[in-house]
């Protein structure tokens, strides 16, 4: 694999001005397909979930999910746009194994939702507007497993499998138009972005708006031009961007990327790009063009969707809380400073501290947890903390195994990274690992003698007044327990020692 | 004339009603037809119009209506009326437990593993099913000599085509192999074999049929429909197939009208019918057009209102529909690739790719008017030429719609003669493709305008003393006056020719050596 030559990023920004377009695809979850009667589930065993029409057996027909449609709808909605009165579904014509008609069905030029919008708050509060050129739907193809030849492509594999559970799964597909002016924030731009789709979709509950399934994918196109140049630069499209933090390497690699070529004189080809997250980088894909020709025709098996305005005004009604609206009311509801909610947003765990909240934990227990102990954990590990399966319960038994003094917060972090490591549950990895803290006063006063004999002038001190002298005496009592003693209890027995008021 | 043969001439209404007064069993009258096809449609001279038997279960589903008529009772009485007549099932159409070829290479030996809409109706009305009739291959041509399993021959003379696609399901019918067939219709797959056999065969309404099952030629284009000996017949047949399935989205929500009763009722008398200036004169064979004329006469005494109408825009029908079909063929028959199921022909040297595998199955599974028209469409649908080809044609499918709807503002039903020739030699206009599309001049719009056709027997041209069809055209989910009319007009004809016309065709030949050479039969090689 070679590697392309890359600026960096600040002298990219220096020369350059990105103008970003997105695809995002969201797998709507319905109960069943958006042509057939077969379920719609991740991860079965392949070839289960499918019935003759998703085989694309001689003789079926497709017949339109109604509920998709609605999902779509709310959708669109939901991003500000025009629903079509009435829109029709068309056929992509290509020959490829994972579609078994060998045509995708797929809205073409007469998308279900145009024309809308979303407002994307930036770190530090800039809100960023992202216009939205279309949403449409489609049908996803079954999933191809390369086997033998390199990197799992197609070329050079000895054989492939084709598992059709995903072949007709309904997709909605939201376009953009180009996002122009983000400049240097153009990466956050991007990550931000994504993350509202997602947060929408979500908050919809039209899918299950897992990125690591495959629920939200998302295809950056990235273009660059000299500053102050109105026509656009040459494209690349980088597929399958499926991590928050993926999209916003992805667009910083390309813009980098770009910068290069554009610096060496040559021409940015127009083509797609493969994303790998371990080398963070992409590599040439297939070359696209305007040209690709996949004989678009209106699906003649399916009739017009005509969507009501009566039909939309229902749809309309049933939405639930703009994204925006929510995070004003949870800031206000777990009485966060402005600084502390927009970190918790930043790091995409919002919903998390929303859920660790609503299984029992307090506002401050659940902040405590995931931006103290788990945000990092994750940055360490390169996902989004989301991805690494804490499970709100979890947060809850081990807050509530310190607050009831059984465990200290030092050794409750090393309880999570038990649980993180598949130990068990708190309670069980307290039990094997032999944590828990000492209540015993027998062994503590030994320690508290052994410090007042050894810091004799500390003691003095304390005696004398100066109270807050203590923590020295405390230390070494920590020191000597291995942090298995309950600091609090600590404090009482020396003042109780020393015949001092706390 | 031997008991049986009496018996595998009687229309399905006859048989129904024998049926039901126990003059006769469903076993008796299968086992007849079974002795029928055996005796007639195998051998280099046999009629050929069944690709597959299906005697088991045919006779298993006739045993069982007889068992349950002999028990009597709520569940002999709630039997369907054609209960243990048999059908054959034209092999477009999907069946479980028997292969379905669609008369292609690509899909020899396939099993479907499910049922088209239409035959769990049949099943569901407990009609013990014959088998499977030949075509021409995905139902792509006029005279069933694309079929690649060999041509069906007409039973009015061997050595002429039975027209096509539906050749086979006509033949059969003719034959006396069948009472009642399944065929479908793209562009008058049902009607020109009907008129060049002396059978009936009806398109239905778009939409009215479901199309579930039925291997996709056009999908804006096909329909299933009846083929039988009478106008009674195919009305009886086509409230069993009819009527909306949710698994078609573009089969209509209306109720099916009572077509039975329009064909019993039968009644011109004060209608306007109009002749279609466009579809009759020149390029019509002489004995067609007399045949014509003489059925108008027919009508015009039993107190119809003759009306010319013109519909100027038919003449851009055939060039149009040549576009549209193929553009949905192309895209139709994408899915036989050879990676899921059916034939899968490996390249001869390496690399072995996807695409080499694909185009090597395609290569050698498809004949060659399938692959003609493929690249046509292929060719239509391509950026840059889609606006000119396709969009035109999706046009001119308008224009032919007004014309339909500006000449029923005029008259209730229209007429025409279904087809411009009488049979033509088999071979004689294999290799001239425009010469076998113009076949279809007259049956085409219908199809672009999604309205009701019928064809019916019209008699013998002088000049070949073969059969002439008589085309009835009806408004969009009007189909019930197509039997009103062609009920009347079959009577009257019929009181003419003293008896029906196929009484007029030769005997065949049969053969008690050799049974039908079938893929039953191949398959058990």
């Amino acid at each position: 694999m070679s590697t392309d030559a890359t600026l960096s990023f600040e002298e990219a920004m220096e020369k350059y001005d990105p103008v970003l377009g997105f695809e995002v695809h969201v797998e709507l979850n319905t109960k069943t397909k958006m042509f057939s009667s077969a379920p719609n589930v991740f991860g079965d065993e392949p070839n289960t979930n499918v019935n003759e029409v998703d085989l694309g057996m001689p003789g079926v027909l497709p017949v339109v999910n109604k509920t998709a449609i609605e999902s779509s709808i709310k959708i669109g909605l939901a991003l500000n746009c025009k629903i079509a009165e009435t829109c029709r579904f068309a056929r992509k014509n290509y020959f490829y194994p994972d579609t078994p008609k060998n045509f995708q069905t797929s809205q073409y030029d007469e998308p279900i939702a145009y024309d809308g919008y979303l407002d994307i708050e930036l770190s530090d509060g800039t809100v960023f507007r992202v216009e939205i050129e279309r949403a449409h739907m489609e049908e996803d193809a079954g999933k191809l497993t390369h086997m033998g030849g390199a990197a799992g492509r197609i070329q050079g594999a000895d054989y492939s499998l084709v598992d059709y559970n995903r072949s007709g799964v309904p997709l909605v597909e939201i376009v953009t138009k180009p996002i122009q002016g983000a400049g240097s924030r153009a990466p956050e731009l991007a990550k931000a972005y994504v993350a509202a789709v997602r947060e929408i979709v979500k908050n919809l509950g039209v899918s299950d708006a897992k990125m690591e399934r495959g629920n939200v994918r998302c295809d950056a196109n990235v273009s660059l031009r000299p500053h102050g140049r109105e026509r656009f630069g040459i494209r690349s499209e980088t597929k399958n961007v499926n991590s928050l933090r993926a999209v916003e390497h992805a667009v910083r690699y390309e813009i980098q990327r770009h910068a290069a070529v554009l610096d060496s004189g040559e021409p940015v080809i127009q083509e797609t790009r493969h994303w790998h997250e371990d080398t963070r980088s992409t590599t040439s894909g297939r070359a696209k063009s305007d040209a690709d020709d996949y004989r678009y025709f209106p699906e003649p098996d399916l009739v017009p969707i005509v969507a009501s305005r009566e039909w939309v005004e229902e749809l309309r009604a049933t939405l639930p809380e703009p994204p925006a609206e929510r995070r004003k009311r949870l800031q206000a509801d777990w009485g966060y400073s402005d600084l502390e909610f927009r970190d918790v947003v930043n790091a995409g765990v919002m919903d998390e501290i929303e859920e660790t909240i609503a299984a029992g934990a307090t506002a401050t227990v659940a902040r405590k947890w995931w931006m103290g102990e788990i945000v990092g954990r994750a940055k360490n590990a390169d996902v989004d903390p989301g991805q690494l399966g804490v499970k709100p319960e979890t947060i809850v038994e081990l807050n509530k195994m310190v607050e009831a003094g059984k465990i200290n917060n030092k050794m409750a972090a090393e309880v999570l990274d038990g649980v993180l490591a598949g130990e068990g549950t708190p309670a069980e990895i307290v039990e094997k690992r032999g944590l828990a803290v000492v209540s015993d006063d027998g062994p503590l006063l030994e320690a508290i003698d052994a410090a007042l004999a050894a810091q004799p002038d500390v003691a003095d001190k304390i005696r004398g007044g100066k109270v807050q002298a203590i923590g020295a005496i405390v230390g070494a009592v920590m020191k000597a327990t291995r942090g298995q003693a309950d600091a609090g209890r600590v404090r009482e027995l020396i003042l109780e020692r020393l015949g001092v008021e706390g | 004339m031997t008991e049986n043969n009496v018996l595998i001439r009687l229309s399905a209404a006859a048989l129904a009603r024998k049926l039901a007064a126990g003059e006769v069993t469903s076993v008796e009258v299968t086992q007849a037809y079974l002795d029928r096809i055996a005796a007639v449609d195998g051998g280099p001279r046999g009629v050929h119009a069944f690709l597959h038997v299906n005697t088991e279960e045919a006779l298993a589903v006739a045993a069982e209506v007889d068992a349950i008529r002999a028990a009597g009772g709520a569940p002999a009485a709630e039997l369907h009326e054609l209960a243990g007549v048999p059908i054959a099932v034209k092999d477009l159409i999907v069946t479980i437990g028997q292969p379905t070829t669609a008369g292609s290479k690509i899909l020899e030996g396939w099993h479907s593993p499910y049922d088209a809409t239409v035959v769990k109706r049949l099943r569901d009305a407990k009609m013990p099913i014959l088998g499977k009739t030949n075509l021409d291959e995905f139902a792509m041509g006029s005279s069933t000599e694309h079929s690649a399993y060999g041509p069906t021959r007409n039973p009015w003379d061997l050595d002429r085509i039975p027209g096509g696609s539906g050749g086979g399901s006509a033949a059969a019918v003719a034959a006396f192999e069948a009472p009642l067939a399944l065929g479908t219709d793209t562009g008058g797959s049902i009607r020109q074999p009907g008129a060049v056999t002396g059978t009936v065969g009806v398109k239905p309404t778009y939409g009215s049929v479901s199309r579930y099952g039925a291997i996709a030629m056009a999908s804006s284009l096909d329909q299933i429909g009846p083929v039988s000996r009478t106008v009674l017949d195919s009305a009886l047949l086509h409230q069993v197939i009819g009527g909306h399935d949710p698994h078609d989205s573009t089969s209509l929500p209306d109720p099916l009208e009572d077509l039975v009763a329009a064909a019993r009722l039968g009644n011109v008398d004060g209608m306007k019918i109009g002749i279609i200036k466009e579809l009759h004169g020149e390029g019509y064979q002489a004995g067609v057009e007399n045949r014509f004329n003489e059925s108008l006469e027919l009508l015009k005494q039993a107190g119809a209102e003759i009306v010319e109408v013109s519909c100027p825009n038919f003449k851009y029908a055939l060039g149009a529909y040549y576009l549209i079909m193929p553009s949905e063929a192309s895209s139709n028959l994408a899915k036989f690739d050879g990676v899921r199921y059916g034939l899968r022909v490996l390249p001869k040297d390496a690399p072995l790719t996807i695409e080499r595998v694909m185009g090597a199955t395609r290569a050698a599974g498809f004949g060659d008017e399938v692959k003609r028209r493929i690249i046509l469409g292929t060719y239509a649908l391509s950026a840059g030429y889609y606006d000119a080809y396709y969009g035109s044609a999706q046009k001119v499918r308008t224009l032919i719609q007004r014309d339909f709807e500006a000449a029923f503002a005029q008259a209730d039903v229209l007429i025409s003669p279904t087809a411009p020739t009488t049979a033509f030699k088999l071979g004689e206009k294999l290799n001239d493709p425009l010469a076998m599309y113009l076949n279809d001049v007259a049956t085409i719009p219908a199809n672009m305008a999604g309205v009701p056709g019928l064809s019916l027997p019209g008699g013998l041209a002088d000049e070949d003393g073969l059969p002439v069809g008589i085309q009835l055209l009806a408004p969009a989910r009007q189909d019930a006056r197509l039997y009103r009319v062609g009920a009347v007009l079959e009577s009257l004809l019929e009181a003419q020719w003293g008896g029906p016309l196929l009484d007029k065709a030769p005997e065949l030949a049969t053969s008690v050596v050799e049974p039908a050479e079938t893929l039953e039969t191949q398959e058990a090689k």
